[in-house]
């Protein structure tokens, strides 16, 4: 045997782990999602989720993970931007107090906006003490809303900082050396070349937003069904296998459907540039 | 009896021959220099004698021993490496200790040849340093010692001065050179700079596509090339086709020129090689062909010029400056003329035509 | 506005951009460890300072078990995965680039799959071999989604790696697995130990998976905290986040400081 051919068989626990842990429960999955209840093959379970509220269950996952992908957004270009142009002993300190809470139990984190927003909880206390209207967004999709963003924050924050910090600070330089105002730097410069930051950030709050189960428990209070929800309870309430399986294939789709979408977007964001 | 024996050595990699039944022997105590552009097989070369690939064919011998499948670890010959390749993790010292900590040898033992070889390289005191606060010449001479404490019987060079800028690059030949005859071992050096391997050598193997080109002293390699592609890789040269009309005398482009050749038989076409400083330029009338200077730049301690004549641009060095326009004459006395027999195998003619 | 208090006005702009995130970030936590010190069971009342809550918290069993739970899992998981992922580097190294393309592929997929998609799949492929939900099938299912961290850390060290440190070692004489310990690992090792470190923590943090292949009665501090938060919140548990945060943030200080002293050097 040649030295690169025993070198190869060092991944063999890797791959064995890749069959087993990976490959062998993506065909079991597979095999649930089309069969039923006897092991005939079946598109019900894939079908089920045009069924009403499974397909409301969808739709509102999507917004909502839309919604709280947008803002998370929103929220971390800006702080990316500010953090990239603090000052180089104070950087590491900076990025380091913003991605902090990422740390911490997402649980933990959850819950705490639980003490915050319930009808007796800590905000509606110092709203009546000082006299103002009270809020009340406990167990809507805003609650909720407002935990994705909470608890997938920093996974915005860090990827978008790490591609701003790589830009070539003469290259900003350039830009305005050829006349380009701070807007059109921003347009055709710094957004561009943050264009795979902002993507890998895209990725990691949405898909975690798109299937959560435990942050509309936690926040929605039973009201807020999302198709996470749906898929967990037919696995620890109903015991309905066959059915989750499927809508776990449908959401799996959705999320290569919007990767791809991402993707593209990304390429043609990157032909742009030229 | 050779101290290393290359034997009809073939290799290739992922289809692509490229080294075709090599031979070649390497003599005790000789500075050996492989040349050739890149992918000629030169590195291959290297990297079989120091038994990081192994032939798919041939043999490689050691004082007469078969070493062809013995694991590099188990060689006695030492490697620096294109790149330095030295352990950034490790201090000067330790880099230098590998080897001797290895091989078992005692403390004092390797103290000493760490001193014998700092001073040897002229890095005395360097062997606290960490390896990233040394210039890339001191990376380089760190490698050498590195290799050299652990006396190997041949050292093998990758081209080591590669990476190096022009200057530090010829003291660094020097270095060498006196540091081969100090250490009394065999060098076999890679390299496609001819400059290096015409200054270093004793003997100089001009690679091309996985074949010996020429094997000779430099000033044979220099002075009298065997093929066109040797004259055209080794230094600038005029090559031009001529015709042998009889022992002694060349037709070039239209013109005879007397030369020292014999035993090319009559009217047989030939390749000629021209150096550029062998042109003499002289007033119209006065040379063996009349031309016109079609270029003219300053490169240092001559002017290189080009000359149009008989129908053939000519490469010609000067310290005399003749501006674009002027007439000329041109001229080449016997000796300098180098014939060569035209390529007779496809192969060759492959060859020629690639350069 | 003269160009000197435009400069001024975005500072300040930019300051309290800053400090509304940093609220937004922090208030909610803060919450949680003051309330965390209320004598009082209800949160709209201070009724006075006391640490009954972590007395409460370090005298439950089941909480104590949890966070023995998710520690050993994390620790076994991460080590697991980083040999494995670690042997796995050496191997992919020696392969053609295609197959070596696909493996990495492949190795995505738990990155990119939903979490909740992974742990059902797991937790139906155990059932249908029959093998029962427990301690171990939990290990399992961490090792398998912790590898791919080991090897996005690992694999990039590797192609960095100066390929001929490893055959000059050989050159000098040492043997393959001499110059694979001396030379090949000081270069490799940030990336081991970061691979380890991220495993660690994304066994830690992950409740998802461990929701659907741990067995009964077998809890982590994620599925803990989820069970009772789902019964209505116990202060312990606000004990607990304070507790988790002065950990976490005294680890991570001490690993910035660690870390920057190895970059001066």
């Amino acid at each position: 045997m040649t030295k690169s051919a025993i070198k190869r068989l060092f991944s063999g626990p890797f791959l064995a782990f890749i069959l087993c842990g990976t490959l062998v429960p993506l065909v079991v999955i597979a095999f649930y999602g089309f069969t039923d209840r006897s092991g005939a093959f079946t598109l019900d379970n894939i079908m089920a989720i045009a069924g009403g509220h499974h397909a409301q269950a969808l739709g509102l996952s999507l917004a909502l993970a839309l919604i709280s992908t947008l803002i998370c957004l929103l929220l971390a270009f800006p702080l990316g931007l500010i953090l990239k142009d603090s000052k180089i002993g104070k950087k590491g300190f900076m990025v380091f107090v913003f991605i902090l809470p990422m740390w911490m139990n997402f649980l933990l984190r959850t819950m705490a906006w639980q003490v915050l927003l319930e009808k007796n909880g800590i905000i509606n206390i110092a709203l009546k003490s000082l006299g103002l209207p009270l809020l009340d967004i406990i167990n809507t999709p805003a609650a909720v809303v407002l935990g994705m963003v909470y608890d997938y924050l920093p996974f915005m924050v860090l990827p978008i900082y790490n591609a701003l910090i790589k830009i070539d600070h003469s290259l900003i330089e350039a830009a305005y050396d050829l006349g380009a105002g701070k807007g059109l730097v921003l347009r055709k410069v710094l957004i561009p070349l943050s264009v795979p930051g902002i993507v890998s950030g895209i990725t990691m709050v949405f898909v975690p937003s798109l299937t959560t189960f435990a942050i509309s428990t936690m926040l929605g209070g039973g009201k807020v069904n999302l198709i996470g929800n749906i898929i967990e309870q037919e696995f620890t309430v109903s015991s309905n296998w066959n059915l989750g399986a499927g809508l776990s294939l449908v959401m799996m789709i959705f999320i290569v459907i919007s990767m791809a979408l991402i993707e593209k977007f990304d390429r043609e964001g990157e032909g742009s540039m030229i | 009896m050779a101290l290393i024996e290359l034997i009809d050595i073939s290799k290739s990699f992922d289809g692509e021959l490229v080294l075709d039944e090599f031979n070649l022997k390497i003599k005790e105590n000789e500075f050996i220099t492989l040349l050739g552009p890149s992918g000629c097989g030169k590195t291959t070369t290297l990297r079989i004698l120091g038994g990081f690939a192994t032939p798919d064919t041939g043999r490689v011998l050691f004082q007469g021993e078969d070493i062809t499948y013995l694991a590099p670890n188990k060689r006695q010959v030492n490697t620096v490496f294109q790149k330095y390749a030295l352990f950034p993790h490790m201090n000067i010292a330790e880099n230098i200790a590998f080897g001797l900590k290895i091989s078992g040898k005692s403390k004092e033992y390797i103290n000493d040849k760490i001193k014998y070889a700092l001073k040897l390289v002229n890095l005395s005191g360097y062997e606290k340093r960490s390896v990233n606060s040394l210039s890339g010449g001191q990376q380089q001479r760190i490698a050498i010692a590195r290799a050299i404490v652990n006396e190997p019987r041949v050292l093998l060079l990758d081209e080591p001065l590669g990476a190096l800028d022009l200057k530090l690059r010829q003291e660094m030949q020097y270095e060498l050179i006196r540091l081969k005859n100090e250490l009394g071992i065999t060098f076999l050096y890679v390299t496609h700079d001819q400059e290096e391997a015409l200054t270093m050598s004793d003997k100089v193997v001009v690679m091309n596509q996985g074949y010996i080109q020429q094997m000779g002293t430099p000033e044979e390699i220099y002075n009298e090339p065997e093929n066109a592609f040797v004259a055209d890789f080794i230094g600038d040269s005029n090559i031009v086709d001529g015709i042998m009309l009889e022992d002694r005398v060349v037709k070039i482009c239209g013109h005879v020129f007397p030369c020292i050749d014999e035993g090319f038989g009559r009217n047989k076409p030939v390749d000629v090689v021209i150096r550029p400083e062998d042109i003499i330029i002289g007033k119209p009338g006065r040379g063996i062909m009349d031309g016109v200077v079609t270029s003219n730049v300053f490169i240092g301690v001559h002017y290189e010029m080009c000359i149009q004549a008989g129908g053939f641009e000519w490469l010609a060095q000067n310290t005399t400056s003749y501006p674009v326009g002027t007439k000329v004459s041109i001229g080449v006395i016997p000796e300098n003329i180098q014939i060569m027999h035209k390529p007779q195998s496809e192969d060759e003619e492959a060859i020629s035509l690639d350069d | 506005m003269t160009k000197k208090s435009r400069r001024t006005a975005s500072a300040f702009g930019k300051g309290l951009y800053l400090t509304l995130i940093l609220l937004f970030l922090y208030l909610p936590i803060f919450t949680l460890m003051v309330l965390s010190f209320n004598d009082g069971k209800t949160m709209s009342r201070w009724t006075g300072f006391s640490l009954r809550w972590y007395e409460e918290m370090f005298a439950s069993r089941t909480i104590m078990e949890a966070l023995g739970n998710t520690l050993t899992i994390a620790f076994w998981a991460a080590t697991a995965a980083t040999v494995v992922g670690l042997l796995a580097c050496i191997g992919m190294s020696a392969m053609k680039d295609r197959s070596r393309l696909v493996l990495m592929g492949i190795n995505n997929i738990p990155l990119l799959n939903a979490d909740i998609v992974t742990g059902i799949s797991i937790m139906m492929t155990f059932i249908v071999c029959g093998i029962s939900l427990n301690y171990g099938t939990v290990l399992f299912s961490h090792i398998t989604f912790c590898i791919p961290y080991v090897i996005l850390s690992v694999m990039p060290k590797f192609k960095q790696l100066e390929s001929h440190t490893y055959e000059a070692a050989l050159d000098l004489g040492a043997s393959p697995v001499y110059a694979f310990f001396k030379v090949v690992m000081p270069d490799i090792m940030p990336g081991v130990v970061s691979g380890f470190l991220l495993s660690f923590t994304m066994s830690v943090d992950d409740f998802v998976i461990t929701h659907f292949t741990r067995g009964a009665g077998i809890n982590t501090l994620s599925t803990l905290i989820y069970s009772q938060v789902k019964v209505g919140i116990r202060p312990t548990l606000y004990a607990l986040s304070t507790v988790i945060f002065v950990l976490v943030l005294v680890v991570l200080v001490i690993v910035n400081i660690l870390s920057n002293r190895k970059e001066e050097n």
